[in-house]
């Protein structure tokens, strides 16, 4: 074996560090999906009718649906009948205020490193916790509401917010805009709900974090971030899932619109239970991420630090429909072992002058296969549209692979259009100069993939990008070899 | 400081150094001349601890510690330093911040504590004026875009940085126009003390003008074949290496 082989080798057998689970009394339905589930989760969350029908109609369409094939990735198939759709930790009555969150739950996000308490006290983030299906807490609620700023789980944002829900839900990710969207749509159990009035800047980030702990059951959760006029917000999501033998089914679904001079910026750090050293078990994660620029002069951007899930399918996009409107995808994807991740995104230029930018850094060790899949798309009417994507893959290792699918369609001769792309290896040369300097090889390897991804890392907020530099190394302990 | 006794590596099972002995003491330069494909950059990469090249056999003692145990970094942490031929391109890496990396792991090595970003910058300053060095360089990927000059001044740097007591020049001169050749040298004599020593690797006589060496070494086809004073050198600026293998091959 060359040296470069064994230090991805003992890179790589490093332990996924937020595998435990904790009991608590969960209320759960019973396993498998049919109308009656659809009408159980309703009518837990005590919705309206035309919720209920929203989502049935969406159940109607899912199963008329195919799972998708297209994607490089390869799973057994899933028996949608064996997940478990809803499961709550059990808490005597909605809690009013953080106090009267069950202690468990709390120390459970402390063990995250989230302490909700801590966070309650420090200005800069507002966490919205999500245990399983449910919402357990969403801290700053106060403060942000003195600016009009509407932070809060979904179930609540439909009980108290009905206007907006109906307004928003579904307007940039259709009920039935995909398998998974669909399947999402009819069983959704919770997830954040977010609104900044016109001419707003929030002023922390805004995150929420979530976590899967019971046994067999899949989480769906939603988000809607809606920035209106003039209005500015950061969010931060992030994940975890306890180690377990049987794979997990992940199908979340985020719309995010923003209007006239609006700007959101989305940040993730997905770190689900990526299975063990052979493969067995995992979180699959099949996620619709989509924003609409409906707004002229208006931007979104999404960055992503992917490294956990055994698999992942997801392309955050941006539909650019405002003049003038900016879309941006920055996006790191890190697999090792036997993971697989086919994720990019799609830029749609509708509008004039419409601008979007692609950072797509893959790193692929161990077994893992790794591919970037993006499409631009330039419709007629978008005179003077312009797109940069640059993807750029890494290889640890002669064992994994890393694949790029780019698809341009351009239907405005005035559009520009450029696409870079890169593999390289990392070097024994690399790792031996930094060993030279009396670094070790691990570091070194840390080194070398963070300096690949700064690009991106970059874009990251202050309180993510430790963060994620960390969780690149711990990904890819043991796998250089 | 080092010593050698009877090495002997190959890499592939082609043997490339055929029993090389060499006694290096604090305060000394030792240049290793030869002609291309002697084995002189193998000598430099063996001591470094490269893993692509396998030691066969004899001994090396630095610091009356057996260094053909350690691994390269435990080398780099005690002290030896390898000033590469062809620096390696690290994007995404800045100079400053793979050297602040690096000075923290030898610290922690050594017992000592992490520099905080204060006296990091401070030691950077300082060694920075020393070796001629401009900051913008050191914001940069480590050796990307470098010019060979460049590339060169930064090996130089990081070695007063590292502050070892060993240092291998590993044909540090190749690609080099003469005012470059300068600067180099003059960090390398400017870091020099009577605690550490020097071991200087060049095809050619023209360092030498700038760091003058004790002694001078030979080494042609895996084997010191002469050694001698800074004239040895010079002997072969006239002749050229042709002589030497005519008097190899007498013997």
């Amino acid at each position: 074996m060359s040296t470069d082989d064994q230090i991805l080798e003992e890179f790589t057998s490093k332990e996924y560090e937020h595998g435990w689970s904790v009991d608590f009394e969960a209320d759960e339905a019973p396993l498998g999906i049919n109308e009656d589930i659809v009408r159980f989760i309703s009518a837990k969350k005590e919705e309206p009718q035309w919720l209920l029908d929203w989502r049935l109609k969406a159940f109607d369409q899912w199963k008329q649906m195919k799972e998708p094939n297209w994607a490089n990735i390869k799973y057994p198939k899933i028996d949608y009948q064996s997940i478990r759709y809803y499961s709550a930790p059990k808490q005597d009555k909605k809690p009013q205020s953080l106090d009267e969150v069950d202690p468990e739950l709390l120390k459970t996000f402390e063990r995250l490193g989230i302490s909700l308490q801590e966070q309650k006290r420090l200005t800069g983030v507002a966490v919205d916790a999500v245990i399983d299906s449910v919402s357990v807490a969403t801290t700053f609620k106060d403060k942000l509401s003195e600016l009009g700023v509407i932070f809060c789980s979904f179930s609540e944002a439909v009980q108290e917010h009905p206007d907006l829900i109906k307004k928003y839900l579904g307007s940039v990710v259709p009920a039935n805009d995909n398998y998974f969207a669909a399947l999402n749509s009819a069983v959704f159990s919770d997830g954040s709900f977010c609104f900044i009035p016109k001419g707003v800047r929030c002023p922390m980030e805004l995150s929420t974090y979530f976590r899967i702990n019971a046994a067999n059951t899949g989480q769906f959760e939603r988000t809607l971030i809606v920035a209106d006029d003039d209005s500015y917000v950061s969010y931060l999501e992030g994940c975890t899932a306890p180690q377990r033998d049987e794979n997990q089914l992940h199908a979340a679904v985020v719309e995010i619109y923003a209007a006239k001079n609006a700007e959101v910026k989305y940040s993730t750090v997905q770190n689900w239970y990526p299975g063990d050293k052979n493969g067995k078990g995992g979180i699959y994660n099949f996620v619709t991420k989509r924003g609409i620029c409906s707004g002229d002069h208006s931007k979104i951007s999404w960055t992503q630090v992917e490294t956990g899930s055994a698999v992942t399918w997801k392309y955050p996009s941006c539909i650019l429909k405002g003049d003038h409107s900016v879309g941006e995808f920055y996006s790191v994807a890190v697999t090792n072992n036997y993971q697989q991740a086919d994720t990019g995104t799609k830029m749609v230029h509708l509008g004039k002058n419409t601008r979007s930018r692609i950072v797509s850094k893959g790193i692929s060790a161990g077994k893992s296969q790794n591919s970037y899949r993006g499409q631009v798309e330039v419709m007629k009417r978008a005179e003077g549209a312009r797109n940069f994507s640059q993807c750029d893959s890494l290889l640890m290792g002669d064992k994994c692979g890393a694949h790029t699918f780019p698809y341009i369609d351009i239907k405005n001769k005035s559009a520009q259009v450029e696409h870079e792309a890169t593999t390289s290896k990392i070097g024994e040369d690399q790792i031996f100069y930094c060993q030279q300097r009396g670094i070790d090889e691990e570091t070194a390897v840390a080194l070398i993939v963070n300096g690949f991804a700064k690009e991106v890392m970059n874009k990251l907020p202050m309180e993510f990008a430790v963060e994620a530099q960390k969780l690149l190394a711990l990904t890819l302990e043991g796998s250089v070899g | 400081m080092i010593s050698i006794k009877n090495l002997q590596a190959s890499i592939e099972d082609k043997e490339i150094l055929k029993g090389i002995d060499l006694e290096v003491k604090a305060g000394e330069v030792h240049a290793i001349m030869g002609p291309n494909g002697s084995g002189k950059s193998t000598l430099a990469s063996v001591l470094a601890g490269r893993e692509d090249y396998e030691v066969t056999g004899g001994s090396v003692t630095f610091e009356n510690e057996d260094l053909l145990e350690l691994s390269p970094e435990e080398r780099a942490q005690k002290g030896i330093f390898l000033a590469f031929q062809y620096p390696v391109e690290i994007p995404g890496v800045s100079t400053t911040n793979f050297l602040k990396t690096a000075i923290n792991q030898v610290r922690e090595a050594r017992g000592e504590k992490a520099l905080d970003a204060v006296n990091f910058l401070k030691l950077m300053k300082e060694k920075m004026k020393l070796v001629d060095i401009d900051q913008s360089l050191l914001s940069r990927s480590l050796n990307e875009g470098f010019s060979g000059g460049e590339k060169k001044r930064n090996e130089i740097f990081q070695m007063a940085m590292l502050e070892p007591k060993l240092s291998i020049l590993d044909e540090t001169d190749s690609g080099l126009d003469i005012d470059a050749l300068k600067i180099v040298a003059d960090g390398v004599n400017t870091l020099k003390t009577n605690n550490t020593a020097t071991i200087v690797v060049t095809h050619y006589q023209r360092l030498l003008d700038y760091i003058v060496p004790d002694y001078v070494h030979v080494l042609y086809k895996g084997r010191i074949v002469k050694s001698g004073d800074k004239s040895l050198a010079l002997e072969f600026e006239e002749k050229g290496y042709d002589w030497i293998k005519e008097e190899v091959a007498a013997v």
